[in-house]
Protein backbone atom coordinates (compact mmCIF):
# COMPACT_ATOMS: atom_id res chain seq x y z
CA UNK A 1 0.00 0.00 0.00
CA UNK A 2 1.42 3.36 -1.03
CA UNK A 3 -0.33 5.06 1.77
CA UNK A 4 2.05 3.53 4.54
CA UNK A 5 4.73 5.17 3.04
CA UNK A 6 3.47 8.48 2.98
CA UNK A 7 1.90 8.34 6.03
CA UNK A 8 3.05 10.73 8.65
CA UNK A 9 5.23 9.51 11.64
CA UNK A 10 2.63 11.21 13.80
CA UNK A 11 -0.03 9.02 12.97
CA UNK A 12 1.71 5.72 13.94
CA UNK A 13 1.16 6.77 17.53
CA UNK A 14 -1.24 5.16 19.56
CA UNK A 15 -2.40 8.82 20.87
CA UNK A 16 -3.42 9.51 17.41
CA UNK A 17 -5.33 6.42 16.80
CA UNK A 18 -7.44 6.84 20.13
CA UNK A 19 -8.30 9.97 19.54
CA UNK A 20 -9.33 9.54 15.95
CA UNK A 21 -11.50 6.38 17.10
CA UNK A 22 -13.19 8.27 20.14
CA UNK A 23 -13.59 11.78 17.64
CA UNK A 24 -15.78 9.08 15.26
CA UNK A 25 -17.53 7.39 18.40
CA UNK A 26 -18.16 11.46 19.85
CA UNK A 27 -19.64 12.47 16.66
CA UNK A 28 -21.63 9.44 15.88
CA UNK A 29 -23.12 9.62 19.06
CA UNK A 30 -23.96 13.15 18.28
CA UNK A 31 -25.72 12.39 15.03
CA UNK A 32 -27.69 9.43 16.65
CA UNK A 33 -29.23 11.84 18.99
CA UNK A 34 -30.02 14.21 16.95
CA UNK A 35 -31.93 11.27 14.50
CA UNK A 36 -33.56 10.33 17.57
CA UNK A 37 -34.79 13.52 18.43
CA UNK A 38 -36.06 14.16 15.48
CA UNK A 39 -37.81 10.75 14.67
CA UNK A 40 -38.91 9.70 18.14
CA UNK A 41 -42.28 11.05 18.04
CA UNK A 42 -43.35 10.11 14.84
CA UNK A 43 -42.14 6.52 15.68
CA UNK A 44 -44.23 6.34 18.89
CA UNK A 45 -47.18 7.76 17.17
CA UNK A 46 -47.19 5.59 14.26
CA UNK A 47 -46.92 2.58 17.22
CA UNK A 48 -49.84 3.78 19.11
CA UNK A 49 -51.77 4.09 15.95
CA UNK A 50 -50.88 1.14 14.67
CA UNK A 51 -52.24 -0.52 18.39
CA UNK A 52 -55.38 1.55 18.30
CA UNK A 53 -55.90 0.06 14.36
CA UNK A 54 -55.43 -3.65 16.20
CA UNK A 55 -57.08 -3.06 19.03
CA UNK A 56 -60.46 -1.55 16.48
CA UNK A 57 -60.87 -5.01 15.25
CA UNK A 58 -61.36 -6.75 18.27
CA UNK A 59 -63.06 -3.73 19.94
CA UNK A 60 -65.14 -2.34 17.78
CA UNK A 61 -65.62 1.65 17.84
CA UNK A 62 -69.23 1.09 18.48
CA UNK A 63 -68.94 -0.32 21.70
CA UNK A 64 -66.85 2.29 23.59
CA UNK A 65 -66.49 6.00 23.90
CA UNK A 66 -63.31 6.42 25.77
CA UNK A 67 -59.54 6.54 24.14
CA UNK A 68 -58.50 2.64 24.69
CA UNK A 69 -54.76 3.17 25.11
CA UNK A 70 -55.88 5.76 28.31
CA UNK A 71 -57.25 2.98 30.31
CA UNK A 72 -55.07 0.55 29.86
CA UNK A 73 -54.29 -1.72 33.42
CA UNK A 74 -51.93 -4.29 34.59
CA UNK A 75 -52.92 -7.33 35.39
CA UNK A 76 -50.22 -10.46 36.25
CA UNK A 77 -50.60 -13.76 34.48
CA UNK A 78 -51.03 -16.68 36.06
CA UNK A 79 -46.71 -16.64 35.33
CA UNK A 80 -46.23 -13.24 37.21
CA UNK A 81 -45.81 -11.48 33.99
CA UNK A 82 -47.92 -8.16 33.72
CA UNK A 83 -50.36 -8.39 30.66
CA UNK A 84 -51.88 -5.39 29.44
CA UNK A 85 -55.68 -4.83 29.42
CA UNK A 86 -57.09 -2.70 27.45
CA UNK A 87 -61.01 -1.73 28.44
CA UNK A 88 -63.67 -0.67 26.51
CA UNK A 89 -65.78 1.90 28.30
CA UNK A 90 -69.18 3.18 27.17
CA UNK A 91 -71.17 5.15 29.36
CA UNK A 92 -68.56 4.85 32.50
CA UNK A 93 -69.99 1.01 31.97
CA UNK A 94 -67.54 -1.52 31.35
CA UNK A 95 -68.38 -3.23 28.24
CA UNK A 96 -64.85 -5.41 26.98
CA UNK A 97 -61.95 -6.31 27.21
CA UNK A 98 -58.64 -6.91 25.06
CA UNK A 99 -55.14 -8.26 25.77
CA UNK A 100 -52.75 -10.49 24.21
CA UNK A 101 -52.23 -14.04 24.55
CA UNK A 102 -48.96 -16.02 22.97
CA UNK A 103 -49.43 -19.28 21.06
CA UNK A 104 -46.79 -21.72 20.51
CA UNK A 105 -47.08 -22.85 16.97
CA UNK A 106 -44.60 -24.28 14.22
CA UNK A 107 -42.31 -21.87 13.43
CA UNK A 108 -42.40 -19.71 17.10
CA UNK A 109 -44.94 -17.83 18.97
CA UNK A 110 -47.93 -16.74 17.98
CA UNK A 111 -49.12 -13.32 19.31
CA UNK A 112 -52.73 -13.33 19.37
CA UNK A 113 -55.17 -10.41 20.64
CA UNK A 114 -58.59 -10.99 22.22
CA UNK A 115 -61.72 -8.97 22.39
CA UNK A 116 -64.22 -9.93 25.01
CA UNK A 117 -67.23 -8.76 26.23
CA UNK A 118 -68.55 -8.57 29.87
CA UNK A 119 -70.38 -12.35 29.46
CA UNK A 120 -67.06 -13.57 28.49
CA UNK A 121 -68.23 -13.79 24.95
CA UNK A 122 -64.92 -13.24 22.23
CA UNK A 123 -65.39 -10.41 20.41
CA UNK A 124 -63.14 -10.91 18.12
CA UNK A 125 -59.77 -13.00 17.71
CA UNK A 126 -56.59 -11.34 15.53
CA UNK A 127 -52.92 -12.66 15.25
CA UNK A 128 -50.53 -9.60 15.57
CA UNK A 129 -47.47 -11.82 14.23
CA UNK A 130 -46.46 -15.28 13.64
CA UNK A 131 -43.75 -16.80 12.20
CA UNK A 132 -45.91 -19.87 10.66
CA UNK A 133 -45.34 -21.53 7.03
CA UNK A 134 -46.18 -19.35 4.55
CA UNK A 135 -49.18 -20.77 2.16
CA UNK A 136 -50.24 -23.15 5.15
CA UNK A 137 -49.73 -21.40 8.64
CA UNK A 138 -50.54 -18.20 7.47
CA UNK A 139 -54.31 -18.74 7.16
CA UNK A 140 -54.76 -17.38 10.77
CA UNK A 141 -54.11 -14.25 9.44
CA UNK A 142 -57.47 -12.46 8.51
CA UNK A 143 -55.76 -11.01 5.30
CA UNK A 144 -55.46 -14.74 3.90
CA UNK A 145 -58.46 -16.51 5.59
CA UNK A 146 -61.63 -15.96 7.81
CA UNK A 147 -60.84 -18.82 9.80
CA UNK A 148 -59.61 -16.75 12.85
CA UNK A 149 -63.72 -15.06 12.80
CA UNK A 150 -65.09 -18.39 13.91
CA UNK A 151 -63.77 -17.98 17.18
CA UNK A 152 -65.94 -15.05 17.31
CA UNK A 153 -69.19 -15.46 19.61
CA UNK A 154 -67.69 -18.14 21.51
CA UNK A 155 -66.89 -18.53 25.36
CA UNK A 156 -66.36 -20.98 27.54
CA UNK A 157 -69.92 -21.33 28.51
CA UNK A 158 -71.25 -22.32 24.95
CA UNK A 159 -68.43 -24.46 23.72
CA UNK A 160 -67.75 -27.08 26.57
CA UNK A 161 -63.65 -27.60 27.77
CA UNK A 162 -63.96 -30.41 25.53
CA UNK A 163 -64.84 -29.25 22.50
CA UNK A 164 -61.89 -26.29 22.46
CA UNK A 165 -59.78 -28.39 20.23
CA UNK A 166 -59.62 -28.91 16.38
CA UNK A 167 -61.65 -31.08 14.65
CA UNK A 168 -59.42 -33.67 14.23
CA UNK A 169 -58.49 -33.84 17.76
CA UNK A 170 -62.55 -34.06 18.76
CA UNK A 171 -63.13 -30.62 19.44
CA UNK A 172 -65.44 -28.28 17.51
CA UNK A 173 -63.02 -25.59 16.10
CA UNK A 174 -62.28 -26.07 11.98
CA UNK A 175 -58.59 -26.75 10.50
CA UNK A 176 -57.37 -25.97 7.18
CA UNK A 177 -55.65 -28.82 5.29
CA UNK A 178 -51.84 -28.84 5.52
CA UNK A 179 -51.25 -27.52 8.61
CA UNK A 180 -52.19 -29.27 12.16
CA UNK A 181 -49.92 -27.50 14.99
CA UNK A 182 -50.97 -24.07 13.83
CA UNK A 183 -55.00 -23.64 14.76
CA UNK A 184 -54.08 -26.42 17.36
CA UNK A 185 -51.51 -23.68 19.08
CA UNK A 186 -54.38 -20.28 18.28
CA UNK A 187 -56.94 -22.62 19.54
CA UNK A 188 -55.51 -23.55 23.36
CA UNK A 189 -53.86 -19.90 23.16
CA UNK A 190 -57.48 -18.39 23.31
CA UNK A 191 -58.84 -20.91 25.41
CA UNK A 192 -56.46 -20.31 27.88
CA UNK A 193 -57.60 -15.92 27.26
CA UNK A 194 -60.72 -16.93 28.37
CA UNK A 195 -59.79 -18.96 31.52
CA UNK A 196 -57.76 -16.05 32.31
CA UNK A 197 -60.66 -13.87 31.32
CA UNK A 198 -62.78 -15.71 33.72
CA UNK A 199 -60.85 -15.32 36.41
CA UNK A 200 -60.11 -11.87 36.14
CA UNK A 201 -63.21 -10.52 35.14
CA UNK A 202 -64.42 -8.95 38.39
CA UNK A 203 -61.73 -7.08 38.82
CA UNK A 204 -62.24 -6.09 35.35
CA UNK A 205 -64.95 -4.65 36.33
CA UNK A 206 -65.12 -3.78 39.34
CA UNK A 207 -61.83 -1.29 38.82
CA UNK A 208 -63.69 0.54 35.92
CA UNK A 209 -67.18 0.91 37.32
CA UNK A 210 -65.48 2.70 40.27
CA UNK A 211 -64.01 5.09 37.64
CA UNK A 212 -60.53 4.10 38.65
CA UNK A 213 -58.89 4.64 35.18
CA UNK B 1 -6.10 9.00 -13.17
CA UNK B 2 -8.87 9.74 -14.40
CA UNK B 3 -11.89 8.15 -13.40
CA UNK B 4 -13.72 6.26 -15.43
CA UNK B 5 -18.01 6.23 -14.18
CA UNK B 6 -18.92 4.00 -17.22
CA UNK B 7 -16.53 1.02 -15.70
CA UNK B 8 -17.88 2.28 -11.92
CA UNK B 9 -21.39 1.54 -13.35
CA UNK B 10 -21.07 -1.30 -15.24
CA UNK B 11 -18.78 -2.89 -12.64
CA UNK B 12 -21.19 -2.75 -9.90
CA UNK B 13 -24.46 -3.17 -11.89
CA UNK B 14 -22.83 -6.52 -13.75
CA UNK B 15 -19.24 -7.34 -14.01
CA UNK B 16 -18.59 -7.03 -10.07
CA UNK B 17 -22.28 -7.78 -9.24
CA UNK B 18 -22.50 -8.00 -4.92
CA UNK B 19 -24.54 -10.84 -5.33
CA UNK B 20 -24.03 -12.26 -8.77
CA UNK B 21 -19.97 -12.10 -9.02
CA UNK B 22 -18.90 -11.38 -5.45
CA UNK B 23 -21.44 -13.82 -3.85
CA UNK B 24 -21.54 -11.87 -1.09
CA UNK B 25 -24.67 -10.11 1.69
CA UNK B 26 -26.28 -13.68 0.66
CA UNK B 27 -27.64 -13.43 4.41
CA UNK B 28 -29.94 -10.49 3.37
CA UNK B 29 -30.22 -11.67 -0.27
CA UNK B 30 -32.22 -14.92 1.12
CA UNK B 31 -34.24 -13.80 3.71
CA UNK B 32 -36.13 -10.83 2.51
CA UNK B 33 -36.72 -11.81 -0.95
CA UNK B 34 -40.07 -13.71 -0.36
CA UNK B 35 -41.31 -10.94 -2.75
CA UNK B 36 -40.03 -8.67 -5.25
CA UNK B 37 -41.43 -5.65 -3.14
CA UNK B 38 -39.51 -6.55 -0.02
CA UNK B 39 -36.54 -7.07 -2.07
CA UNK B 40 -36.73 -3.93 -4.16
CA UNK B 41 -36.96 -2.16 -0.61
CA UNK B 42 -34.02 -4.35 0.99
CA UNK B 43 -32.41 -3.20 -1.74
CA UNK B 44 -32.81 0.98 -1.76
CA UNK B 45 -32.04 0.66 1.95
CA UNK B 46 -29.11 -0.70 1.64
CA UNK B 47 -28.16 1.78 -1.59
CA UNK B 48 -28.57 4.57 0.31
CA UNK B 49 -26.40 2.71 3.18
CA UNK B 50 -23.96 2.80 0.63
CA UNK B 51 -23.98 5.81 -0.98
CA UNK B 52 -23.39 7.42 2.54
CA UNK B 53 -20.91 5.50 3.76
CA UNK B 54 -19.08 6.09 0.25
CA UNK B 55 -19.44 10.03 1.17
CA UNK B 56 -18.60 10.10 4.51
CA UNK B 57 -15.42 7.38 4.13
CA UNK B 58 -14.28 9.18 0.72
CA UNK B 59 -13.93 12.45 2.50
CA UNK B 60 -12.31 10.90 5.88
CA UNK B 61 -10.14 8.73 3.82
CA UNK B 62 -7.05 11.50 4.48
CA UNK B 63 -7.16 10.76 8.50
CA UNK B 64 -7.95 7.65 8.94
CA UNK B 65 -4.72 5.54 9.51
CA UNK B 66 -4.86 1.97 8.45
CA UNK B 67 -4.49 0.57 11.77
CA UNK B 68 -8.04 1.68 13.01
CA UNK B 69 -9.66 1.71 9.74
CA UNK B 70 -11.75 -1.51 10.13
CA UNK B 71 -13.50 0.00 13.59
CA UNK B 72 -14.46 3.33 12.40
CA UNK B 73 -15.77 2.17 9.30
CA UNK B 74 -17.98 -0.41 11.13
CA UNK B 75 -18.83 2.78 13.53
CA UNK B 76 -19.69 4.96 10.25
CA UNK B 77 -21.84 2.30 8.65
CA UNK B 78 -24.16 1.29 11.86
CA UNK B 79 -24.35 5.33 12.68
CA UNK B 80 -25.88 5.46 8.98
CA UNK B 81 -27.88 2.49 9.20
CA UNK B 82 -29.54 3.48 12.82
CA UNK B 83 -30.36 6.64 10.89
CA UNK B 84 -31.74 4.94 8.31
CA UNK B 85 -33.81 2.35 10.71
CA UNK B 86 -35.14 5.07 12.93
CA UNK B 87 -36.18 7.52 9.44
CA UNK B 88 -37.81 4.14 7.87
CA UNK B 89 -39.69 3.39 11.06
CA UNK B 90 -40.90 7.05 11.37
CA UNK B 91 -41.82 8.36 7.37
CA UNK B 92 -42.10 4.99 6.09
CA UNK B 93 -43.48 2.52 8.83
CA UNK B 94 -46.08 -0.07 6.75
CA UNK B 95 -42.48 -0.41 4.96
CA UNK B 96 -40.94 -0.75 8.05
CA UNK B 97 -43.00 -3.77 9.86
CA UNK B 98 -41.85 -5.39 6.96
CA UNK B 99 -38.22 -4.94 6.37
CA UNK B 100 -37.70 -4.18 10.11
CA UNK B 101 -36.32 -7.03 11.24
CA UNK B 102 -33.36 -6.81 8.44
CA UNK B 103 -32.61 -3.25 8.54
CA UNK B 104 -30.37 -3.42 11.51
CA UNK B 105 -28.77 -6.26 10.25
CA UNK B 106 -27.09 -3.88 6.91
CA UNK B 107 -24.75 -3.18 9.60
CA UNK B 108 -23.58 -6.91 8.78
CA UNK B 109 -23.74 -6.67 5.33
CA UNK B 110 -19.98 -7.13 4.66
CA UNK B 111 -20.48 -6.03 0.91
CA UNK B 112 -20.59 -2.30 2.62
CA UNK B 113 -17.36 -2.48 4.85
CA UNK B 114 -15.94 -3.90 1.46
CA UNK B 115 -16.77 -1.35 -0.69
CA UNK B 116 -15.47 1.11 2.14
CA UNK B 117 -12.27 -0.68 2.30
CA UNK B 118 -11.52 -1.75 -1.08
CA UNK B 119 -12.70 1.46 -2.78
CA UNK B 120 -13.99 4.61 -1.07
CA UNK B 121 -10.56 4.86 1.42
CA UNK B 122 -8.47 5.02 -1.47
CA UNK B 123 -10.59 7.53 -4.02
CA UNK B 124 -12.07 10.49 -3.81
CA UNK B 125 -15.45 11.32 -2.83
CA UNK B 126 -17.23 11.46 -6.07
CA UNK B 127 -16.35 8.25 -7.44
CA UNK B 128 -16.91 6.86 -4.24
CA UNK B 129 -20.58 7.64 -3.98
CA UNK B 130 -21.04 6.92 -7.34
CA UNK B 131 -19.79 3.18 -6.63
CA UNK B 132 -21.82 2.99 -3.82
CA UNK B 133 -24.96 4.08 -6.03
CA UNK B 134 -23.91 1.59 -8.34
CA UNK B 135 -22.90 -0.92 -6.43
CA UNK B 136 -26.36 -0.68 -4.25
CA UNK B 137 -27.86 -0.10 -7.59
CA UNK B 138 -26.54 -3.52 -8.45
CA UNK B 139 -27.49 -5.42 -5.42
CA UNK B 140 -31.00 -4.36 -5.78
CA UNK B 141 -31.40 -5.41 -9.08
CA UNK B 142 -30.46 -8.63 -7.82
CA UNK B 143 -32.84 -8.44 -4.90
CA UNK B 144 -35.53 -7.85 -7.55
CA UNK B 145 -34.94 -10.44 -9.50
CA UNK B 146 -34.80 -13.17 -7.11
CA UNK B 147 -37.39 -11.50 -5.27
CA UNK B 148 -39.59 -11.98 -8.70
CA UNK B 149 -38.54 -15.12 -9.37
CA UNK B 150 -39.49 -16.39 -5.89
CA UNK B 151 -42.85 -14.42 -5.94
CA UNK B 152 -43.56 -15.50 -9.22
CA UNK B 153 -43.28 -19.38 -8.56
CA UNK B 154 -44.58 -19.42 -5.14
CA UNK B 155 -48.00 -17.29 -5.39
CA UNK B 156 -48.60 -16.29 -8.65
CA UNK B 157 -48.07 -12.48 -8.28
CA UNK B 158 -45.33 -9.97 -8.80
CA UNK B 159 -44.70 -6.52 -6.60
CA UNK B 160 -47.93 -7.18 -4.25
CA UNK B 161 -48.06 -4.47 -1.32
CA UNK B 162 -46.19 -2.32 -3.70
CA UNK B 163 -47.85 0.42 -2.57
CA UNK B 164 -46.69 0.21 1.28
CA UNK B 165 -43.30 1.24 0.04
CA UNK B 166 -43.67 3.28 -3.04
CA UNK B 167 -47.25 5.05 -2.82
CA UNK B 168 -50.89 4.57 -3.91
CA UNK B 169 -49.45 5.98 -7.53
CA UNK B 170 -47.58 3.18 -8.00
CA UNK B 171 -49.95 0.49 -6.89
CA UNK B 172 -50.54 -0.57 -10.44
CA UNK B 173 -47.14 -2.40 -10.21
CA UNK B 174 -49.15 -5.20 -8.28
CA UNK B 175 -49.63 -8.05 -11.04
CA UNK B 176 -51.51 -11.03 -10.01
CA UNK B 177 -50.15 -12.98 -13.28
CA UNK B 178 -51.86 -16.60 -12.49
CA UNK B 179 -55.14 -16.19 -10.72
CA UNK B 180 -56.08 -18.80 -8.37
CA UNK B 181 -52.53 -20.15 -8.40
CA UNK B 182 -52.02 -22.76 -5.63
CA UNK B 183 -48.11 -22.25 -5.56
CA UNK B 184 -44.97 -23.98 -5.32
CA UNK B 185 -44.23 -23.38 -1.87
CA UNK B 186 -40.75 -24.08 -1.63
CA UNK B 187 -40.03 -21.24 -4.16
CA UNK B 188 -40.87 -19.08 -0.98
CA UNK B 189 -39.76 -21.08 1.80
CA UNK B 190 -36.00 -20.72 2.81
CA UNK B 191 -34.41 -23.78 0.49
CA UNK B 192 -36.31 -22.95 -2.62
CA UNK B 193 -34.52 -18.70 -1.70
CA UNK B 194 -30.63 -21.37 -2.35
CA UNK B 195 -31.90 -23.33 -5.04
CA UNK B 196 -33.26 -19.93 -7.64
CA UNK B 197 -30.08 -18.00 -6.43
CA UNK B 198 -27.90 -20.94 -7.55
CA UNK B 199 -29.98 -21.21 -11.29
CA UNK B 200 -29.59 -17.17 -11.29
CA UNK B 201 -25.96 -17.88 -10.75
CA UNK B 202 -25.68 -20.13 -13.09
CA UNK B 203 -27.59 -18.02 -15.96
CA UNK B 204 -25.63 -15.17 -15.10
CA UNK B 205 -22.29 -17.01 -15.71
CA UNK B 206 -23.83 -18.47 -18.84
CA UNK B 207 -24.54 -15.09 -20.39
CA UNK B 208 -21.13 -14.00 -19.21
CA UNK B 209 -19.26 -16.81 -21.44
CA UNK B 210 -21.73 -16.62 -24.56
CA UNK B 211 -20.61 -12.59 -24.03
CA UNK B 212 -17.46 -13.33 -24.14
CA UNK B 213 -17.29 -15.77 -27.43
CA UNK B 214 -19.32 -13.73 -29.16
CA UNK B 215 -16.23 -10.53 -28.68
CA UNK B 216 -13.79 -13.12 -28.88
CA UNK B 217 -15.20 -13.37 -32.55
CA UNK B 218 -15.62 -10.43 -33.41
CA UNK B 219 -12.19 -9.22 -32.65
CA UNK B 220 -8.83 -11.05 -32.03
CA UNK B 221 -8.24 -12.26 -28.59
CA UNK B 222 -5.93 -10.75 -25.94
CA UNK B 223 -6.36 -7.22 -27.42
CA UNK B 224 -8.52 -5.61 -24.33
CA UNK B 225 -8.06 -8.01 -21.30
CA UNK B 226 -11.08 -6.94 -19.04
CA UNK B 227 -9.57 -5.80 -15.97
CA UNK B 228 -9.19 -8.37 -13.36
CA UNK B 229 -10.44 -7.91 -10.21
Amino acid sequence: MSTADTEPAYRKGIGYQAILLGGFAALAAALLILGNNSTHEAIASRQAEDLLDSLSQVLPDAIHDNNLLNNAILIEDENGNPLTIYRAMKNQKFTGAAYQVTGHGYGGDIEILLGINPQGELIGVRVLSHAETPGLGDRIEIEKDNWITGFSGRSLKNTPKTAWHVKKDGGQIDQFSGATITPRAVTKAVYEGLIFFRKHRDELVVMTDNGDT
Amino acid sequence: MSTNYLSIARDGLWNNNIVFSQSLALCPTLAVTGTATNGLGMGMATTVVMIFTGLVVALFRGIISPEVRIPVFVLIIATIVTLVDMGMNAWTHDLHKVLGLFIPLIVTNCAILGRAESYASKHATLPAVVDGLMMGLGFTLALVMLGATRELLGSGTLFANAELLLGQRLAFMEVTLIPDYRGFLIAILPPGGFLLLGFLLAGKRMLDKQLEARKNLSEPAGVTAPEAI
